[in-house]
């Protein structure tokens, strides 16, 4: 599944990289603690977080995740933006909590 | 063609604005000469927590990157408070960081862990008020 159909099904607004949708999601993590995030999520997964600030960027481009969902209606630092604009990195926001939006993606992914 | 290759890159003590940026780099370069999965993998997260570590707790560190053809050696030598008690500093969930720190999602104590599960040999010297150094070994 691509962030593109990703999106319309989870109902997501994306604030940036509008034009990196078509890549491709194989799954998904959820944390706030980046060390947690750096040793556990994978290549190609869409990380799921509440943590906005522009630190988030490098942990994906590291990873090579294939985008960040922010939730509970965190808005992305300016910085964030900017940085993730930079780096290719797609920013998507949901109001709703990760635990809703990770057992969707789960549902989207693996069934 | 010899795979040797040899880099540093300086790294500024508390400066959160900037952290991941000189892993980035380093991971890119790695790819460049030809490093891939696992080993990427494993070099890009013990980069990324010794990078951290410099930002979190040091005035200013160093990160020294070695590649041969067996090996991927990282040395980061930082100067800063150094450890007092190091087997405790390697337990998962160990931290001595502060709540501006834990906020931004740093400091859960599972960096130093982290950089060793993702070597083939890991060393820390460390001398009170003064400096450590991580000696990162990964087999190619």
């Amino acid at each position: 599944m691509n962030l593109t159909l990703l999106t319309e099904k989870l109902n997501l607004e994306v604030r940036c990289c509008k034009d990196k949708l078509d890549r491709e999601v194989s799954g998904g993590y959820m944390g706030d603690l980046l060390s947690d995030v750096m040793a556990n999520s994978k290549k190609d997964d869409v990380w799921i977080t509440c943590q906005s600030h522009q630190n988030v960027v490098a942990v994906s481009v590291l990873k090579e995740h294939a985008g960040i969902i922010l939730v509970l209606g965190k808005e992305p630092d300016t910085d964030t933006i900017e940085r993730a604009s930079q780096e290719g990195i797609p920013l998507l926001v949901t109001d709703l909590p990760g635990f809703e939006i990770a057992g969707r993606l789960y549902d989207l992914i693996t069934v | 063609m010899s795979r040797e290759y040899e880099v540093s890159f300086p790294v500024k003590g508390d400066n959160f604005e900037d952290a991941g940026k000189v892993s980035v780099e380093i991971k890119r370069l790695l790819k460049g000469h030809g490093i891939t999965g696992d080993i990427l993998r494993r070099a890009a997260i013990a980069t990324y927590e010794s990078e951290v570590n410099i930002i979190s707790y040091a005035q200013q560190g160093n990160i020294n990157v070695r590649v041969t053809d067996d090996s991927i050696s990282i040395n980061i030598q930082d100067r800063g408070p150094g450890i007092t008690d190091i087997e405790q500093a390697m337990k998962q969930g160990y931290s001595t960081a502060n709540d501006r720190i834990r906020e931004m999602g740093f400091g859960a104590g599972m960096g130093l862990f982290n950089i060793k599960n993702c070597s083939d040999s890991f060393e820390i010297l460390s001398e009170i008020n003064k400096g450590t150094l991580l000696k990162i070994l990964i087999n190619r």
